[in-house]
């Protein structure tokens, strides 16, 4: 172990995994991965189902033995601990409540097995802070979706644990819930200071609610950052597929003009600025250019000639169009590649933007992002799953 | 006749459910009543007059109480054996996989799949030639083995359909592995191992058959009713049935009562 000693408390690292792995007979479930986990930090391990990354906190949680590496919560080594032993708590997948026992005895559940006699106030509390003070002795099949799913976190955070692991625990509401509950679970993060680490399949779930966010896929974390930096520069084509949708084009690196990559891709020449570039450009090979769906502008042929100098412009032709109220959707086929996705705000709505209109896509070159063009083009959308 | 064919159409469910009914109960019907009688021979088969001589002194044919206790024994001591052996396979065969699990499973659905009179007759034969004696061990060894399979698949279904996170969950929340089964498997697994262990109860204390080969010279309960029926049928086996089948349907309600409270809280 070459990582040095964290240091504990509320400015230390409080999850810190070294080469943990994970093998199930011949296949591997997660290749040996490091991560640090700052304490007091909303963490989100994010990726496709079959990606590790349950099988990464049930490993934090001692649910899972690791194949190789350590597990340290605090500073303290608790790779050989048992999961009763650990200060952490889950708030598991569909919840597991003990369906035997009524809301009040679930929240008292872990304080109970501590030899802790006088339960009432704090579970009385726990359970106000959830909302769900006059519940207490229902059973859990007698409530909601939402509220059994509240009563989960509430048995897990009583405890004070160092570190609560969630597993998709807003899997199964419906999306208005989902929406409802993500904002629920941040502010309750921000209320106790608990560093939590969720796993989600779910992007948007990941960016809403996560100070840094993991990107996991095939048993490695792929890019690991803020939410603002995974989205505004991927390092992966598989980043800038799962993060929302990204326009890929592959492109002939031509050189270097000043800080600018020069690049063409059918006849059309694009610039880059070099610090947008995870990748060492070398003239001569290709290059793989991405730029967002919101970042581009489209402006009908005929009037080309107002667009302003220095902006990425290619033309193409719309081949669909649809409305989604706030914006509008287009679907665009470049001789540089078909399907482009591109949206456009519903401000001023220019009427002759329909199918079949000849459009030029111009975009500002620091909006775009370049990657190693020897990737999957496919990787992390719907076509190109678990590559 | 239009309208009785219509009034038929509507109730024929509740006409054909009190028909099964009465089915069912007619025999329970004449048990108790003839529990009341008062025979002139030894045969209590035609009704005399009313009496309640048997009710308050059951004890008052030779042997009656003594195989009834004796009945009661081997099926308390059956059951309790057969539940605590059944629900430890049947953990086993549902959480782990293991080198013959499924001939094993197979295994157990035998005694079941069986004919008596056979297990009864190899059991009766393997017991000569070990040179046991026969009676009371041989007798309840007998039974643990045929409710052991009841218990297995009461117990088995339950354990199976149980979440496996519920058991995390409790390890999660700081409970150690022994207070994770106190406290969550076995309140979980508890209504299967109660079926088990009635359906035990009740298969114990009426089995004939094997009990008839495998008992030598001691009697239960059901021996005695058998062999008395040659001889003649004292009016205190009806009694003795009457206060069963009183006490089972009185479980049952207290059962329903008790679920109904549970489900309205």
């Amino acid at each position: 172990m070459t990582a040095t000693a964290p240091t504990a408390g509320s400015s230390g690292t409080d999850v810190r995994l070294t080469a943990i792995s994970k093998r199930y007979g011949s296949f591997t479930a997660v290749h040996p991965l490091d991560l640090a986990i700052p304490a007091g930090s909303f963490f989100a391990l994010l990726g496709a189902s079959g990606c590790g990354k349950t099988t990464t906190l049930r490993m934090i949680a001692g649910l899972e033995d690791p194949t190789t590496g350590s597990v340290e919560l605090a500073g303290k080594d608790v790779t050989a601990l048992p999961p009763h032993k650990r200060p952490v708590n889950t708030v598991f997948q569909s919840y597991a409540l003990f369906p035997h026992l009524d809301i009040y005895e679930n929240v008292a559940f872990g304080l109970r097995r501590r030899g802790i006699k006088s339960v009432k106030k704090q579970v009385g509390d726990m359970l106000d802070l959830v909302q769900l003070g006059d519940f207490a002795r229902r059973k859990p099949h007698q409530l909601s979706g939402g509220q059994q799913q509240r009563v989960a976190v509430a048995r897990a955070l009583i405890n004070h644990p160092q570190v609560l692991l969630l597993d998709e625990p807003l899997g199964a509401l419906d999306l208005k819930l989902r929406r409802q509950m993500q904002l629920e679970l941040k502010r309750i993060q921000t209320e106790v200071g608990i560093t939590f680490v969720h796993v989600t399949h779910d992007q948007e779930e990941a960016m809403t609610m996560a100070d840094t966010v993991a990107v996991m896929n095939g048993g490695r974390v792929e890019q690991l950052g803020a939410p603002a930096d995974l989205y505004e520069t991927p390092r992966t084509t598989f980043v800038a597929n799962f993060l929302g949708t990204s326009n890929l084009i592959t492109a002939d690196v031509l050189g270097t003009s000043g800080d600018d990559i020069l690049l063409r891709a059918c006849d059309t020449k694009l610039t880059l600025p070099a610090t947008r570039c995870t990748t060492t450009a070398r003239t001569g090979e290709k290059l793989l250019i991405g730029i967002r769906p919101e970042k581009i502008t489209l402006t009908h042929a005929d009037d080309a000639g107002t667009i302003p100098d220095g902006r990425n412009r290619i033309t193409g032709r719309i081949a669909d169009s649809s409305f989604i109220g706030v914006s509008t959707q287009y679907v665009i086929d470049s001789p540089v590649g078909p399907g482009l996705s591109v949206y456009e705000q519903n401000i001023e709505r220019d009427s002759r933007l329909a199918p079949g209109a000849e459009v030029v896509l111009h975009w500002n070159p620091g909006h775009s992002f370049g990657l190693d063009a020897a990737q999957s083009v496919e990787a992390g959308t719907d076509a190109g799953e678990g590559t | 006749m239009r309208t009785v064919t219509r009034w038929l159409r509507r109730n024929l469910v509740v006409l054909v459910g009190l028909g099964t009914l009465g089915y069912l109960m007619l025999p329970n019907v004449i048990v108790t009543v003839f529990s009341f009688n008062k025979p002139n021979g030894r045969f209590n088969y035609e009704w005399q007059r009313f009496s309640t001589d048997a009710w308050t002194d059951p004890c008052g044919v030779a042997d009656l109480c003594g195989s009834l206790s004796l009945s009661l024994r081997i099926a308390i001591w059956a059951t309790i054996g057969a539940t605590v052996l059944g629900t430890m396979i049947a953990f086993a065969l549902a959480r782990y996989r293991f080198r013959a699990r499924s001939s094993v499973s197979t295994l157990l659905f035998l005694p079941m799949a069986m004919p008596e009179v056979v297990m009864a007759a190899s059991l009766a034969t393997l017991f000569l030639n070990m040179g046991v004696t026969f009676g009371f061990w041989t007798i309840l060894i007998a039974h643990i083995m045929f409710c052991l399979s009841f218990v297995v698949t009461a117990v088995k279904a339950r354990v199976m359909s149980m979440d496996p996170r519920l058991e995390q969950a409790a390890q999660d929340l700081y409970a150690t592995p022994f207070q994770t089964f106190l406290r969550v498997t076995l309140p979980i697994a508890a209504p299967g191992i109660a079926a088990g262990a009635l359906l035990s109860f009740a298969l114990s204390f009426d089995d004939f058959i094997i009990t008839n080969f495998n008992a030598g010279s001691t009697v239960t309960f059901p021996m005695f009713v058998w062999g008395s029926a040659q001889r003649g049928t004292p009016v205190q086996i009806n009694v003795i049935g009457t206060a069963m089948f009183a006490v089972a349907v009185l479980c049952v309600l207290a059962g329903q009562l008790v679920g109904r409270r549970r489900r309205r809280s």
